[in-house]
């Protein structure tokens, strides 16, 4: 098991440099200039300055490896000290990603922003796996019953209506119509009280609900598959024949190894919905990560965009590492070597 | 010689493989209304603007924001445009792009399963490639490939074919993995069947194995792959005119409808609800068609 950890471990670092390289290779050579969009009446030689004091200079490679740096191992010690108030070395000049379009260093703006992406889309998935849970169990045991029927209707609902319908559908409901939940998310409330926290739940409803109504109905589907595999196992008859309650041959025999593979989807499934919070962000107007690359992209701020994009990769491959290592931590049977 | 004429005679029982999965695939009551649903939406947006004839791009400024009425059966928008002209032509838009798309990604998903499940050499390096691609985060490397990449293929080839061609080819570029690797399996699997054995015994040459053999056998999952790629293409595309970054504005794609409509949801909330509702018609109607064609293309299940 350690081997095949550390085996895995070795091979995401070529993976996410290769990723890195891609990114920054397609933001980089693509045929557009930063400095396009500023006034005409700049004349060409401040223009280039302009372009020498974005860094742009220097050749492609030295620029690849500088920013993957900046990126591995400058902005990490930032954050560090940061956190704990340490001084590492030589701080102050240390190079850092800088934006073109605010000049502050991106990791600020991210940190900025982190906390509404999280909160936001990490209650949303915490909700869509308790909601999807149960679900899954009930509509395996009672299979083609009602309520497996219309679960099934509601899932496949869940997983073909994109996001970006369902949350304006929501807001012409309960903000146009009926009035009781405010359609844009306001980042500066502040809880102190009841009541400001009541205002602060009905903020956080809709956004939530929408992410976590497409995660459960996936959830869900695979819940109920992996415990239709397993009711039907000899272990499940040994255990009624046994005399145990049909409550714990289900809730303690079959539910415990039909959540082996639901768990790993669940860990798969981290790393997409926070590209999934993009669209739900820019719909209530969370100004989350989601939001940040949208406004980085719409004004050409190439720093942010690759860094933003480099962390949602980063995402992927240890999600996709972890997922690799609870399988094998939870399921006795795999054997990796 | 014997079985021939047996054949012959028994010709009035004859069932075809097709005419099995045919006849499975309308047991499937999911399957049958996606499939008229969807029937219904093709036709809809193909001739519907025969029999609707209003111009989606007309200005009225003296009917704008209008609800429901004969005149305009899904109301105006705010310069006076027909609703339910626009959502018709960007239908067809949305469409094509979901079938384009979807064929783009199919042929490579087929193309890398096939070589890397039948040629051993070529394995290892063609699955890491899908291992990568898997990796990617799509949905911000799209948005970030039409912004760098829009201007030139406008010049290139005009604002629409442009853009067109631009979200066709990265929807199919970064949605093939999954193809592939189900076709890999098969053909991996598939090859060391003895009719391959028979084929390559008798001197069949390589590209005439694969042709001849190994796609046929293979069809199955493809097919299923193309109808889930479909929906996920047609998802996709709304999405990036969602957030602005598809097609130019005055050029309805059922995503740009919605972007539009947004600003006017107070207004006019039925300017998002008809684009919405024909997306998450046309995905929920693939989807099921899709989830038909599975349990009818498998022979496990078949039989019963």
């Amino acid at each position: 098991m350690a081997r095949y950890a550390l085996r895995r471990l070795l091979i995401a670092i070529p993976t996410l440099l290769a990723i890195s390289f891609i990114i920054f290779a397609l933001l980089d050579l693509a045929p557009s200039d930063p400095t396009a969009n500023l006034p005409l009446t700049i004349p060409p030689e401040v223009r280039e300055k302009i372009r020498l004091s974005l860094g742009l200079g220097e050749p492609f490679v030295v620029r690849y490896f500088k920013w993957l740096e900046q990126f591995m191992i400058n902005e990490p010690l930032n954050v560090l000290e940061q956190w704990t108030g340490w001084t590492i070395g030589d701080s102050e000049n240390r190079l850092r990603v800088l934006s073109w379009a605010t000049r502050s260093p991106v990791t600020d703006l991210i940190v900025e922003r982190l906390p509404q992406t999280l909160w936001v889309v990490g209650m949303s998935y915490v909700i869509a796996v308790l909601i999807a849970v149960p679900i899954g169990v009930i509509s395996a045991y009672r299979q083609y019953s009602l309520f497996d029927q219309i679960g099934t209707f509601i899932s496949m609902l869940g997983f073909s209506i994109p996001t970006f319908f369902t949350g304006l559908l929501l807001i012409v409901i309960f903000s146009v119509w009926l009035g009781w939940l405010p359609s844009i998310y306001d980042t500066t409330h502040v809880v102190r009280d009841w009541d400001s926290f009541v205002f602060q739940v009905k903020q956080m409803l809709m956004p939530t609900m929408v992410l976590a109504l497409a995660n459960a109905s996936q959830i869900s589907r695979f819940m109920r598959a992996s415990m239709l595999d397993n009711l039907n196992q000899d272990y499940v008859r040994t255990a009624r024949a046994k005399g145990l309650r049909e409550r714990v041959v289900v809730l303690v025999h079959v539910l415990r190894n039909s959540l082996i593979p639901v768990v790993t989807v669940i860990a798969l499934g981290v790393p997409t919905i926070f590209g999934g919070a993009i669209i739900t962000e820019q719909i209530f107007r969370v100004n989350g990560i989601g939001q940040l690359l949208i406004i980085g992209i719409e004004g050409a701020d190439i720093p942010l965009v690759q860094t933003l994009t480099f962390i949602f990769a980063i995402l992927i491959v240890v999600f996709n590492l972890i997922a690799d290592l609870i399988y094998g931590m939870l399921d006795p049977r795999i054997r990796y070597d | 010689m014997t079985d021939a004429s047996l054949a012959a005679q028994g010709m009035t029982a004859h069932r075809s493989l097709w005419g099995d999965v045919w006849r499975q695939f309308r047991a499937h009551r999911g399957a049958m209304v996606g499939s008229a649903v969807f029937l219904f939406i093709v036709l809809g947006v193909t001739v519907g603007p025969y029999i609707h004839t209003v111009d989606p791009q007309y200005l009225n400024m003296r009917a704008r924001n209008a609800g429901i009425s004969w005149d305009h059966p899904f109301g105006t928008d705010n310069v006076g445009r027909d609703m339910l002209a626009q959502v018709m032509a960007g239908g067809r838009v949305s469409l094509a792009v979901g079938f384009a798309a979807m064929g783009v990604s199919i042929v490579i998903g087929a193309l890398v399963g096939v070589l890397a499940g039948y040629i051993r050499r070529l394995d290892g390096p063609l699955m890491r490639l899908t291992d990568l691609f898997l990796a990617l985060p799509i949905l911000p490397l799209l948005l970030v490939i039409l912004l760098l990449f829009r201007d030139t293929l406008r010049t290139l080839f005009g604002p629409e074919a442009g853009i067109f061609l631009l979200i066709v080819f990265v929807i199919g570029i970064t949605s093939w993995m999954q193809t592939a690797r189900i076709v890999r399996g098969e053909v991996l699997a598939l090859k060391e069947r003895e009719f391959v054995l028979a084929a390559k015994s008798i001197g069949t040459r390589g590209h005439r194995i694969i042709t001849r053999h190994l796609l046929p056998n293979v069809l199955s999952p493809i097919m299923v792959s193309a109808t889930i790629g479909i929906a996920n293409a047609i998802i996709t595309e709304s999405a990036l005119s969602f957030l602005g970054l598809g097609f130019p504005p005055d050029f309805p794609t059922w995503g740009r409808l919605l972007f539009d409509g947004k600003d006017f949801m107070t207004l006019t909330p039925e300017r998002v609800i008809w684009p919405g509702l024909a997306i998450s018609l046309t995905v929920l109607s693939v989807n099921f068609i899709g989830d038909g064609l599975r349990d009818a293309l498998d022979p496990r299940i078949r039989g019963r």
